[in-house]
C-alpha cells in the first residue's frame, strides 16, 4: 500500500526534522533511495525548485516528492505526513509550555541538537554537490571500478564547480538576494548550453 | 518569514502580545518541523482553539502546496529537454552555495562552546562513512544533549 508507506515515511521525516528544512534533506534522501522512489538527479532538481519557491522548504519538498511518486493524492498524503508530527506535538504541549515556562529543559536539550543539524546540512550540501558536479548519479562502486582519474575525466562537469564558487563569493561578499544568485545560475546554465559547452 | 508572521499577528490583527509571540517562536524553533508551520498551529490554537489550529495549518500549507503542484506539472513536460537540464545544473550549482551559507549561519549561531564542534564532527563521520540512518544520528544527538543538560544542571544545584 503505497499511500500508507508514503504517509508513514513522511511522518517519520517530519518527526525528526530539526532546525528547518535543510536538515531534513539527508532523511528524505535516505528514504526515497531505500524505497527506490526517485533517482538522485530527480531529487536534486526537487531541492533546487523548492529552494526557488516561496514557503517552507519542508512543505515544498514533501509536496513535490509526493506528487512525483503518486500524483496529487501523493502530494496531499506526503504533505499531511510531514506536518502531522508538528500538529500532534504542538497541540499536546501548547497548554503547558506557555503557562509554566517548562520549556527550559527543552531549550537546553535543543541547544545540543544544533551541532547535529550542522552535520546534516553539510551532508545535504555534499549530496547536492556530488550529484551536480558529476554528470550522473555519483556512485562509489563505479568510481572504484574505473579508477579515480578516469571517473573524474568521464563524469566531472567543471563548469558547475565554477558556478558554485562564484555564487558563494557573491553571497559572502555582497548583499545580493539569494533568488538573484539562483536565477543567475540558471541563466549561466542556459548560456553554456547554447554555446555548446554543457 | 518570521518578521512577516509578527507583523501580521501582533501588529495588524492584535491576536497575540509581543512577549507571547517571542515565546511561541522560541518553542516553534525547538520543535521538529518547519517554524512557520509550528507557529501557525500554536497561534491558531491560542486564537481559535482546535479548529483555529487546524485552519491556521491549512492556511500556511495551501499556498506552497498549490504553487508546487503547478510547478511540478509544468516541470514534467520540460524536464527531459537538454536546455532544462543545463538550467537545472546551473541552479543546483548555486543551491550548493546556499546550503554552505546555511551551514555557516548555523555554525555561527549554534556552535559557541568546545563540545559542539566535536559532536558535529562525530555526527558527520557517522553520516558520511558508516551508512547509519540519519534518524539514529539525530536520536543520538538528542540523547547527548539531554545528558549534557542534566549533568550541568545537577552540578549547579549541588554546588
Amino acid at each position: 500500500m503505497i499511500y500508507l508507506n508514503l504517509i508513514f515515511t513522511f511522518f517519520k521525516i517530519g518527526l525528526f526534522s530539526f532546525g528547518g528544512g535543510y536538515g531534513m534533506i539527508p532523511l528524505i534522501e535516505r528514504e526515497i533511495i531505500s524505497n527506490g522512489w526517485l533517482t538522485c538527479q530527480e531529487f536534486v532538481n526537487i531541492i533546487s525548485i523548492s529552494e526557488m519557491t516561496p514557503g517552507p522548504i519542508a512543505i515544498n519538498i514533501a509536496t513535490f516528492v509526493g506528487y512525483r511518486i503518486k500524483g496529487i493524492p501523493g502530494g496531499i498524503i506526503a504533505t499531511t505526513g510531514v506536518v502531522l508530527p508538528s500538529l500532534i506535538l504542538i497541540l499536546a504541549i501548547s497548554h503547558f509550555l506557555t503557562k509554566y515556562g517548562s520549556h527550559r529543559i527543552l531549550k537546553g536539550t535543543i541547544y545540543w541538537i544544533r551541532p547535529v543539524v550542522l552535520a546534516l546540512i553539510i551532508q545535504a550540501a555534499a549530496f547536492v554537490a556530488m550529484n551536480t558536479f558529476f554528470k550522473e548519479c555519483f556512485d562509489m562502486k563505479i568510481l572504484l571500478e574505473t579508477g579515480f582519474i578516469n571517473y573524474l575525466l568521464e563524469t566531472l562537469n567543471p563548469y558547475t564547480i565554477v558556478i558554485t564558487i562564484a555564487s558563494l563569493a557573491a553571497l559572502l561578499l555582497t548583499r545580493v538576494h539569494p533568488i538573484f544568485v539562483i536565477l543567475s545560475g540558471g541563466l549561466a546554465g542556459v548560456i553554456l548550453y547554447y554555446t555548446g559547452i554543457f | 518569514m518570521i518578521p512577516l508572521i509578527e507583523r501580521e499577528i501582533v501588529d495588524k490583527k492584535g491576536w497575540i502580545s509581543g512577549d507571547e509571540m517571542i515565546d511561541i517562536l522560541a518553542i516553534s524553533q525547538s520543535f521538529p518541523g518547519a517554524v512557520a508551520v509550528n507557529s501557525a498551529i500554536f497561534i491558531g490554537k491560542k486564537v481559535g482553539g482546535y479548529p483555529g489550529a487546524f485552519l491556521a495549518l491549512l492556511g500556511v500549507i495551501i499556498p506552497s502546496f498549490s504553487i508546487i503542484i503547478v510547478i511540478a506539472k509544468i516541470f514534467s513536460y520540460f524536464s527531459t529537454s537538454g536546455v532544462t537540464k543545463a538550467a537545472l545544473a546551473g541552479i543546483s550549482s548555486t543551491v550548493i552555495a546556499l546550503l554552505i551559507m546555511a551551514a555557516i549561519r548555523v555554525a555561527k549561531t549554534g556552535i559557541r562552546d568546545k563540545i559542539s564542534p566535536l559532536i558535529t564532527l562525530l555526527a558527520l563521520i557517522l553520516l558520511l562513512f558508516t551508512g547509519l540512518h540519519p534518524i539514529y544520528v539525530i536520536i543520538l544527538g538528542i540523547t547527548t544533549g539531554l545528558l549534557i543538560y542534566l549533568l550541568r544542571n545537577i552540578g549547579k544545584k549541588t554546588r
